[in-house]
């Protein structure tokens, strides 16, 4: 259950949002977000939950700091291994619908 | 924000190159640290990060999987609360994870109900369309905990309780750092539970024991980044806390998650199975919410339970080694034999997050040869 999934934010209510994790969406709750999330952000979500809104300006200070770690050039990964996971644990939720068993509940 | 930039893999040679000569520079070996996180295994494992590590880099997966440190009678008082027909709902790693007599699968398979749930939120649904009493049996560490935390706050219907296995994290990286024979000088610390915590919350930790804290998220270049990072502190003899998953923690953390899980938690002491017992590891409901606590709620028999003796596998079972970093799987005699997915004998062989499954599932330090992770093949 410690699976935390990035996602993008497509639609936003009072209390939850919904949000696109690599194409499969989901409405995830806004209790526990530590700031306004809008239209457009990132957030990592976690048990249908978001925790964090991710401002985009910190992934560029992630990606900072590793070059000062080691001065690297530019490149792209070629294939996207993780994502398979997350998708699969991601659908494991069913659609908001409590399993009444057999599958596992994805939530670890 | 794409995620292949932190898979980017001509960033991870580097890393990779970095960190093999920061190791080198140490000039002894084997350095040995720990992360306490199954998402950290995961990602070592699914990348192939390990066979890339330098031959003089341990890198241990400590107590980092929630279900595997549940402790037997705490499984018990979910099998028993289920074999006096109260219906549970829980999340789907619980339901193998071997108790005293048995696991909650075994009380299904015997007729108990039980409904696997991917959030705590569809647990509150499940009681709000359901007159009867629904028990969340709640596991996992501070991430999870507020989860449980906000649905609480936020309203639960009068037949909806929960019985609180929830763990916290930073006690137990005490207990690892003062076990004897422990062989760690440093610790990587899980990114989505310091999302919460934030990171100042190990800075204590890293005063009493002078040992180098760096919190790590979990993409190949986050865990690379981190691990050199974490070898130039131990190299310069550098005692501090830092944090290279900015995206998601701050200093301080998600202060409305934790106004949410101080609110409704009190941190116990506890036993982590097959480590200690923990002080304040434990997250207990506070007594103002006595009436959406199972254990208030329901007189839970679990004495019928406990009167029977762990079956002889499970005596040598070395769960308990393995998550305190001082054995690894292939030093036990059940790992891949008697105890396998299909059929655990040890907690870490149940969970996704537990090390043996893990290891059992990617096949521990695979011989890869040159390529530095699978990603890069």
């Amino acid at each position: 259950m410690c699976l935390g999934v990035p996602g993008l934010v497509v639609e936003v209510d009072e209390l939850t949002a919904l949000v696109d994790f690599w194409g499969v969406r989901r409405r995830v709750r806004l209790d526990l977000a530590d700031e306004p999330v809008v239209v457009g952000d990132y957030v990592l979500n976690h048990v249908g939950f978001v925790i964090r809104r991710i401002p985009s300006a910190d992934v560029q200070t992630t990606l900072s700091m590793y070059e000062e770690l080691v001065k690297a050039n530019t490149g792209r990964g070629p294939a996207d291994l993780m994502a398979a996971d997350v998708l699969g644990e991601i659908e494991a939720g069913g659609a908001g619908r409590p399993g009444r068993s057999g599958a596992l509940g994805g939530a670890a | 924000m794409t995620p292949l930039e932190f898979r980017d893999p001509v960033r991870a040679k580097e890393l990779s190159a970095a960190l093999a000569r920061v190791v080198s520079e140490i000039g002894r070996a084997p350095v040995a640290v720990m992360h306490v996180c199954g998402s950290h295994e995961q990602a070592i494992a699914r990348f192939g990060l390990r066979a890339g590590f330098p031959r003089g880099l341990d890198v241990i997966m400590g107590p980092g999987c929630p279900v595997c440190v549940t402790d037997q009678p705490e499984i018990d008082e979910g099998v028993a609360l289920a074999r006096q027909g109260v219906r549970l709902a829980t999340y789907g790693d619980m339901l193998r994870v071997p108790g005293t007599a048995g696991s909650l699968a075994d009380a299904q398979a015997a007729g108990a109900r039980i409904d696997i749930v991917y959030s705590v939120a569809q647990a509150v649904d499940l009681a709000r369309e359901n007159r009867e009493e629904i028990v969340f049996f709640a596991s996992g560490f501070e991430t999870t905990a507020v989860a449980t935390a906000a649905v609480i706050v936020a309203g639960v219907p009068s037949n909806f309780s929960v019985l609180s296995a929830h763990k916290y994290i930073p006690p137990v990286m005490e207990i690892v750092a003062e076990m004897p024979g422990t062989r760690v000088e440093g610790f990587l610390a899980a990114g989505h539970a310091a999302t919460i915590t934030g990171s100042r919350v190990f800075e204590p930790f890293v005063e009493r024991h002078r040992l180098p804290v760096v919190v790590a998220g979990f993409e190949p270049l986050d865990i690379l980044a981190a691990l050199v990072k974490l070898t130039e502190m131990i190299r310069d003899g550098v005692a501090e806390v830092v944090n290279l998953f900015p995206r998601c923690v701050t200093p301080d953390g998600n202060r409305r998650a934790l106004d949410l899980l101080w609110q409704v938690f009190q941190p116990i002491g506890g036993r982590w199975r097959g480590i200690a017992h923990v002080p304040n590891g434990n997250l207990r409901l506070r007594d103002e919410w006595a009436h959406v606590d199972a254990r208030q709620r329901f007189h839970i028999d679990v004495a019928v339970l406990c009167s029977r003796a762990p079956s002889t596998l499970a005596r040598q079972c070395i769960c308990g080694n393995i998550m305190a970093g001082i054995a690894s799987p292939n030093d036990c005699t059940l790992f891949g034999n008697a105890c396998v997915p299909d059929a655990p004998v040890g907690a870490c062989m149940v969970s996704s997050e537990g090390t043996c499954r893990i290891w059992h599932e990617y096949g521990g330090i695979p011989e890869l040869g040159e390529p530095i992770c699978r990603f890069c093949l």
